[in-house]
């Protein structure tokens, strides 16, 4: 190994699977998790949830509670009013009550909140609040939510014309948006030789992170000013937001987010618990914590998708798509707080095109109010990629069984080429990399696709069930150039800050957030390949509103695509100042230097050099005449367009016809999330969004019953997968890099959730469509539902 | 998630614990292993104003072997069971079974004892229990009274167990030689209760089978013998149209309710199922396969 080899290999840059720094302290448990901040003299909160759908208050008597020693508040509406917090606005343009005000609109509402010296006590005296209701007819199934005679979910918006997103028909209608060419694509559709119409679910899920949500409030009435620890991931938005809604100047907010426990976009949104413990902590003047528990994290907090699509595909008789058309109902439940980019009320479910090079498209969404939960935010649902995803990943699958034709070989069909970069979509996109065959190819090859598919029908021959799914995504991620995408009128940029100190270690700040992901191995990684510095000595801090540049946090795998942009980009203008300080030093012109690994030298006279350590020493004692002394950057990145990471997934399925049990034989995934900052934290990514896409494509549901009661809001029912259940995950990987992206980088976390979903869902069915299965089948796919089709099949005979 | 106020009681002997238990009457319930009574506390489903731990009488633990018995202490735990030589030795069924029983934590601290007293449909030891013909020594305030299995289950969370009484002890006649035994369960994911399951203790003669017993887990308000199907295998060379004969009148004794792990109609064809397999492998560990 050349000097170099190794001067490279010890900074643990790119490319390097250097473990993970944050594991020591998660493993020996000494984490710093928001339940563990524990400030003298603090209170507990302890929010009383409404038993109804749908109901109206008639009375709260708050008496036998506040006579409970200990208790020392109960909140309700009507204490919020005067404060005009019994309503907040949500970043969907609409209204969510934070106390329910006259009327609850689903199970387990926020009612009122008592505060007492500890849970326990807190516990017993929410028990000690009578509520009186009456109960109102509800709306569970969003195919009635318009219905002429459908219960009005939101009496404060009847007589509205608009919830936020345009104009609306009906009192439950919250928005519709459409986009693409409506009469091409019709026309299309007309002239077409075949087409394929297909209604299917994306169900409602839960993300259900491990920790759940909570904050800890401090207000300090001496100095005015409000510190909050809370699990978000995106905490300078919420500073930017209590300040909004407090009056408290900016400069006095603090938020921290200290070590999260796994976020997955549950912790994006600003929760009604929130808003109480800051409001009880500035009317009691003491620390206040609420700390959801599991029930009421499954029950109210963030849950994902319920949308109910209808794709259709127009196509040559040899399987060449001519056009795409999407109608879509969204059950928003019964506030719209949704956080997608402002003007997205779909998202970026524009993406439905997917791989394919479809001439003309048109999707078209309604969304609804129901009397369920709100959220609409974990798992990539506000940004709606997965339900994308997963009506075309369906959909071609569909057309294929049409045809006769392989699923592997229409998708060869119809892909974008690779010549064919940058992409303009028809629906609007522009895609910056890609190279859908080679993928697909190396997936077919690494499993041997024919050998599979000769093993299927020997096995169908048996009389035994085999399926198999294959996926072939492009994702949309790191939201988002400014021009398309703010947040409350923010754009979403993100940041990053570094400063080398004299000795040549650094500390770096970015406005993002880990839940995680392992940023502060990743980061510093970026920063010690950009200068020369091991990443050993980097430190990474985020999460603190006073100390690191404003950000729009860590979601929609939006970290690396545009806080690692800005990573690189702060680096750059050091070296770029480094570079200046050691010509200074070494008596040669700036154009004389070259960078290499870890210093600067003269180019033709390699023995002349600085290293990044020597520069950054004299940065703080020996600079060029006017320049500023100290070595330090701070960047704001507005990335020019989304990154598109794609991948090509493969599901292997045998299904037992007695049981309906489903044993995932195989799952291949190949990712490509184009430059590949440490490959061990990808892996760990991708078999952690391959565990959730099995969860939710297997077992994970938020079942309603006719009266909107959740059932199945503990694990007991829940489907989390343990290592028992979860399948071995074969990973691959292509590398395309981002052409637009400073290091090349695209992201990776949401990949495999996205994508391996309709994967399972295409192996499912491909092995009820080999014994003519007429009708897609919806997820989850839990050995109940397969069961029930293997028995309308007649399938489950000896 | 929080239980209401309660107190709380150590007693060290089984006349202490029985002592407090005549003294606080409804009022006071039995800790165990936990497992079953405090999910249903941090619900509030239940709310005992005195909790009597019996964790610490040594006496309610352990297995031994005494005059053709295995005598298993109420106390025993899942984990104890799994781990114990006597039991994979002399009567495997429980053993096998308690490996399928919830996760790891669970058994570390869940005993035999609270399984069955508990009465749940859905606790795997009341088949097991019935398949294997034992009987429970309960120990009251006049004294100890032994009952079998059999007749012991009456509903749900309602057993023959009575108020003021304390089980102390399990006991299983050894399985004879040319027994088999087979235990399968369909469950969601590990920790999941079944959605059915099925426990078979059976002996042979040669081909013939002599004896069978078959017992249901959570298809029906408590645990049942499935006694028409044993019937119709015993004294017959069980054949797999036999099996089939008998899985169709055990589904006929099913009574289960509907939840998220399936319809009547899903979880009643489970429990043929689970019966066939539990036949087959009882079978086939008869025989010496
Ligand atoms: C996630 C989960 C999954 C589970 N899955 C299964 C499963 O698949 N199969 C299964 O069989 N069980 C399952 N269980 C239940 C578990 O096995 C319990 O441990 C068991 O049901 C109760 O035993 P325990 O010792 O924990 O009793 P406890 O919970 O302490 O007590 C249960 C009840 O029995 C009474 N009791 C306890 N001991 C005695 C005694 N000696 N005399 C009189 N009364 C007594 C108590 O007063 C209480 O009413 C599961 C539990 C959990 C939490």
């Amino acid at each position: 190994m050349s000097t170099e080899d190794t001067r490279e290999e010890e900074l643990k840059g790119v490319g390097c699977s250097r473990k993970r720094k944050e594991d020591p302290r998660f493993i020996q448990g000494k984490g710093n998790y928001v339940d563990d901040v524990k400030l003298p003299g603090m209170l507990v909160g302890k929010v009383v949830r409404s038993p109804y759908a749908h109901a109206k208050i008639v009375s709260i008597n708050k008496e036998a509670a506040l006579a409970l020693p200990g208790v020392h508040a109960v909140l309700t509406a009507e204490d919020l009013k005067p404060l005009g917090l019994h309503w907040m606005p949500t970043l969907a343009g609409d209204v969510c009550a934070v106390l329910a005000d006259e009327k609850v609109s689903f199970q387990y509402q926020e009612v009122a909140f008592v505060i007492a010296d500890n849970r326990y006590i807190a516990v017993d005296g929410a028990d000690l609040v009578e509520v009186e209701y009456e109960e109102l007819p509800v709306v569970v199934d969003p195919h009635h939510a318009m219905d002429a005679d459908a219960a009005i979910v939101r009496d404060d918006l009847v007589g509205k014309d608009e919830a936020g997103q345009g104009s609306r028909k009906h009192n439950n209608h919250i928005f519709n948006w459409d986009v693409g060419d409506k009469d091409a694509t019709d026309r299309a559709f007309e002239s077409a030789e075949v087409t394929v119409k297909q209604k299917m679910i994306n169900h409602r899920v839960h993300a259900s992170p491990l920790e759940t949500c909570g904050c800890v409030a401090s207000f300090d009435k001496v100095k005015g000013d409000m510190t909050v620890y809370m699990t978000s991931q995106a905490p300078h938005i919420v500073r930017t937001v209590i300040t909004l809604l407090s009056g408290i100047p900016e400069s006095k907010v603090r938020v921290i987010a200290p070590d999260i426990g796994g976020g997955f976009g549950n912790k994006v949104g600003i929760y009604p618990g929130y808003v109480c413990a800051i409001v009880a902590s500035i009317v009691l003047g003491r620390p206040v914590k609420w700390i959801e528990d599991r029930i009421e994290n499954l029950s109210t907090t963030a849950f994902a998708r319920d949308y109910h699509m209808e794709g259709e595909l127009a196509a040559d008789k040899d399987g060449k798509i001519k056009a795409l058309r999407v109608n879509v109902l969204a059950d928003h439940g019964a506030f719209n707080t949704h956080a997608q980019p402002t003007k997205w009320p779909a998202g970026l479910f524009s993406i439905c095109t997917g791989s394919y090079d479809i001439p003309v498209a048109y999707a078209n969404v309604d969304g609804v109010f129901t009397n369920k939960a709100p959220g609409g935010v974990s798992y990539r649902c506000s940004f709606r990629v997965t339900e994308a995803v997963y009506v075309v990943e369906r959909m071609i699958d569909v057309l294929a069984q049409k045809i006769g034709m392989d699923p592997a070989e229409i998708r060869m069909k119809n892909f974008i080429q690779p010549e064919q970069f940058p992409y303009q979509s028809a629906l609007g996109w522009e895609y910056d990399s890609g190279n859908y065959p080679a993928a697909l190819k190396k997936v077919m090859e690494a499993v041997d696709y024919e050998g599979l598919r000769k093993e299927q029908a020997e096995k169908k021959a048996r009389g035994e069930i085999m399926g198999i799914g294959l996926c072939t995504f492009t994702e949309i991620v790191g939201a988002g150039p400014s021009k398309a995408c703010d947040i409350l009128g923010v754009g979403m940029f993100d940041s990053a800050e570094i400063r080398i100190h004299p000795t040549g270690s650094a500390i770096a700040r970015m406005g993002t957030i880990s839940q995680g992901q392992g940023h502060e191995t990743t980061y510093a990684q970026i920063i010690a390949t950009e200068l020369g510095l091991s990443s050993d000595d980097i430190q990474i801090e985020e999460g603190d509103t006073d100390t690191a540049p404003y950000g729009l946090g860590t979601y929609g795998s939006r970290t690396t695509p545009v806080g690692g942009a800005a990573t690189v980009k702060a680096a750059r203008k050091i070296r770029e100042k480094a570079r200046k300080i050691a010509a200074h030093l070494l008596e040669v012109s700036e154009n004389d230097l070259e960078w290499d690994v870890d210093q600067f030298r003269v180019v033709g006279s390699p023995d002349q050099a600085k290293s990044m350590k020597e520069i950054a020493w004299a940065a703080y004692n020996n600079v060029p005449d006017g320049m500023e002394m100290g070595l330090e950057a701070v960047d704001y990145y507005d990335p020019p367009n989304f990154t598109f990471p794609f991948g090509a997934y493969l599901a292997v399925v045998d299904i037992d016809k007695f049981t309906g049990v489903t044993t995932i034989r195989r799952f291949y995934a190949l990712d490509d999330c184009g430059t590949r900052i440490n490959p061990m934290i990808i892996e760990g990514q991708v078999h952690g969004g391959l565990n959730e896409g099995y969860a939710v494509a297997m077992g994970q549901e938020l079942p309603y019953d006719t009266e909107g009661n959740l059932l199945g809001n503990t694990f007991m029912d829940y489907f989390w997968p343990t290592m028992v259940e979860t399948p071995k995950w074969e990973l691959d990987y292509t590398v395309t890099p981002s052409p637009h992206h400073p290091m090349g980088a695209k992201g990776v976390a949401e990949s495999p959730h996205v994508g391996s979903i309709p994967c399972f869902s295409n192996a499912i069915n491909d092995a009820f469509m080999q014994f003519g299965a007429e009708k897609h089948i919806d997820m989850p796919h839990n050995a109940f539902r397969v069961w029930k089709t293997l028995q309308e099949m007649g399938l489950n005979k000896d | 998630m929080i239980p209401g106020n309660f107190e709380y009681h150590a007693p060290t002997s089984l006349a202490d614990a029985l002592a407090l238990l005549g003294q606080y009457g409804d009022e006071a319930k039995i800790i165990a292993g936990g497992h079953s009574l405090l999910p249903m506390m941090k619900l509030r489903f239940a709310e005992p104003e005195h909790l009597i731990d019996i964790n610490g009488i040594s006496e309610l633990r352990g297995i031994r072997e005494e005059g053709g018995m295995i005598k298993i202490g109420a106390m025993t735990t899942e984990n104890q069971l799994i781990a114990s030589e006597i039991l994979w030795d002399k009567c495997p069924l429980i053993p096998t079974a308690a490996k399928l029983i919830a996760d790891p934590q669970v058994r570390n601290r869940g005993t035999i004892g609270g399984d069955i007293a508990h009465g749940d449909p859905g606790n795997d030891h009341p088949a097991i229990m019935l398949a294997l013909g034992a009987s429970f020594v309960l120990a009251g305030p006049d004294g100890e009274r032994t009952v079998p299995a059999d007749g012991f289950f009456l509903g749900t969370y309602y057993t023959q167990l009575e108020e003021g009484e304390i089980m102390t002890e399990i006991q299983v006649p050894v399985p004879p030689a040319g027994s088999g035994y087979g235990f399968s369960k369909l469950k969601r994911k590990t920790g999941d209760f079944a959605t059915a399951a099925a426990a078979v203790q059976l002996q042979l003669n040669g081909d013939s089978c002599t004896q069978i017993n078959i017992a249901l887990t959570n298809v029906g308000p408590c645990s049942f013998k499935a006694s028409d199907a044993a019937a119709h295998l015993t004294g017959k060379v069980i054949d797999d149209a036999l099996i089939s004969e008998a899985a169709e009148k055990a589904m006929a004794d099913c009574d289960p309710s509907e939840d998220l792990r399936g319809n009547i109609e899903y979880k009643t064809s489970m429990a043929g199922e689970m019966v066939r397999r539990a036949i087959r492998s009882a079978l086939s560990n008869a025989k010496g396969e």
